[in-house]
């Protein structure tokens, strides 16, 4: 592939299971093409530069930050937002517990937190809370403290363990 | 903020790396994870003309255990690398740092050899691999390599040895050796940032490799005899790196740290376990 500095070229991922297209700018950042091109707010960009964490996504099932790749990157791969947590008329069991433990005030760092704990959890299905936090260092949020967050994302990891003993 | 523009082209191949690498010149970058360079992009510290994307050329991602190193390709993730199964036997020093370098989520794309081409002085990777003996392998044209060792290619802040015609096309860790030790620490304001300093030592009854990051411009490297005043050649090391105050620690602070944690990573009853060790 090679690309002028202002050619546009088509970018199709495979976004939140459905295939999507749109043009970007070699220049263009994945997240801005996410809100942008696709209309996908519900990341957030924050400081832009790696270290908030707030723009968190999964690209093939891996969290990385969406303002440090570039979306003709992201051309061909699937990339996962925080709208896929989205399960219809409620939430998911993660945010719900995002809601009991109050992991969240104003809620700007906490879609990219969200998808950072939903792929840890799937990795790491028992973690401590060390892992919790260590999982949670990549993630900067000035409102909870922290102390919400690793609550949460426990007790989601205990009520999930608990069903699969139940189940076994 | 916002890169400026540049062009972009994606390789498939090594060759066709390294081709693109000498057609576009001097302006042009190259980036794999992009986790170091896309910040330096989007605050607009580098503005180049054409980026050069080796993130898709397959034949660069490989982790290869060969008779006396560790090879890793130019476009394998630190990810990669952790979750390898023979890392921990193979190079313990580079299994026990990953985990501070940087966070999850940014191991997920950042790679070895990106991390060493960017060459911040603070950067764990470069301090591994100066510490270790490693060395750089750089391709340019016509197949051409160079093999440099860790101790040269870093020149100075986000400064190395690679020309502008050279493409990073693996890194080589020394495999671990019996009788010796590798041990790490660093003081850094949260786990995951930049180290304020960082020491790799690679310890054996008959001397002492200690490498130090985040004070001088570079990671620097000492040896030691066992027998020597520890505590004297600690201070001697600490005075000599320039230290500086900053944002983050005052000079004195940095050469505490320097002396202090140097101290506990080759603590003297350490040295005298691994040579009971061995004559058992």
């Amino acid at each position: 592939m090679h690309l002028r500095h202002d050619e546009r070229h088509r970018a199709t991922l495979t976004l939140n299971g459905q295939s999507r297209s749109a043009e970007a700018e070699p220049r263009m950042q994945l997240c801005d093409f996410l809100r942008h091109q696709l209309g996908a707010t519900g990341t957030h960009v924050g400081c832009e530069h790696g270290v908030c964490g707030a723009c968190t996504v999964l690209v093939d099932g891996r969290a990385v930050r969406s303002c440090l790749m570039l979306a003709v990157q992201a051309d061909g791969q699937r990339v996962d937002t925080v709208e896929s947590l989205d399960e219809g008329e409620t939430m998911s069991e993660l945010q719900l517990a995002f809601r009991r433990h109050h992991a969240l005030q104003c809620g700007f760092c906490t879609a990219g937190i969200l998808m950072s704990c939903d792929e840890f959890l799937r990795r790491v299905p028992a973690p401590t809370e060390r892992q919790v936090r260590d999982m949670l260092s990549g993630h900067l949020c000035r409102c909870t403290g922290y102390t919400g967050i690793v609550q949460a994302v426990l007790d989601v990891a205990g009520t999930r363990q608990a069903a699969l003993e139940e189940s076994t | 903020m916002k890169p400026a523009a540049f062009a972009y082209r994606r390789p498939q191949s090594r060759r066709e790396a390294v081709q693109q690498l000498l057609d576009a010149g001097e302006d042009a970058r190259v980036i794999a994870g992009g986790q170091s360079l896309m910040a330096v992009l989007n605050m607009r510290l580098s503005q180049p003309s054409t980026l050069i994307d080796i993130s898709a050329v397959d034949e660069l991602r490989y982790i290869e255990r060969r008779e006396d190193h560790l090879a890793v390709g130019a476009a394998t993730t630190q990810a990669e690398l952790l979750e390898y199964a023979e890392l921990p036997d193979a190079v313990p020093l580079v299994h026990e740092v990953l985990p501070w370098v940087g966070h999850v989520q940014t191991r997920n794309r950042g790679t070895v050899c990106g991390s060493i081409a960017h060459a911040d002085p603070s950067a764990e990777l470069p301090l591994c691999l100066a510490t270790l003996g490693g060395e750089v392998v750089l391709e340019t044209r016509r197949g051409k390599t160079r093999h440099v060792s860790g101790e040269t290619f870093f020149q100075g802040v986000l400064t190395t040895a690679r020309r502008s015609d050279e493409l990073i096309t693996e890194v080589r860790f020394p495999l671990a050796r019996s009788g010796h030790r590798y041990r790490f620490t660093e003081v850094a304001m949260r786990h995951g940032d930049f180290a304020i300093v960082a020491l790799a030592a690679d310890i054996s009854d008959q001397r002492i490799r200690l490498g130090v990051g985040g004070v001088a411009d570079r990671p620097v490297v000492r040896e030691f005899a066992p027998d020597d005043d520890l505590d004297a050649s600690l201070n001697e090391l600490a005075w000599s790196l320039g230290a500086e105050d900053d944002a983050h620690a005052t000079a004195a602070y940095r050469r505490h740290l320097v002396r202090e944690l140097g101290r506990r990573l080759i603590a003297p009853n350490e040295i005298e376990e691994i040579a009971d060790a061995s004559t058992t």
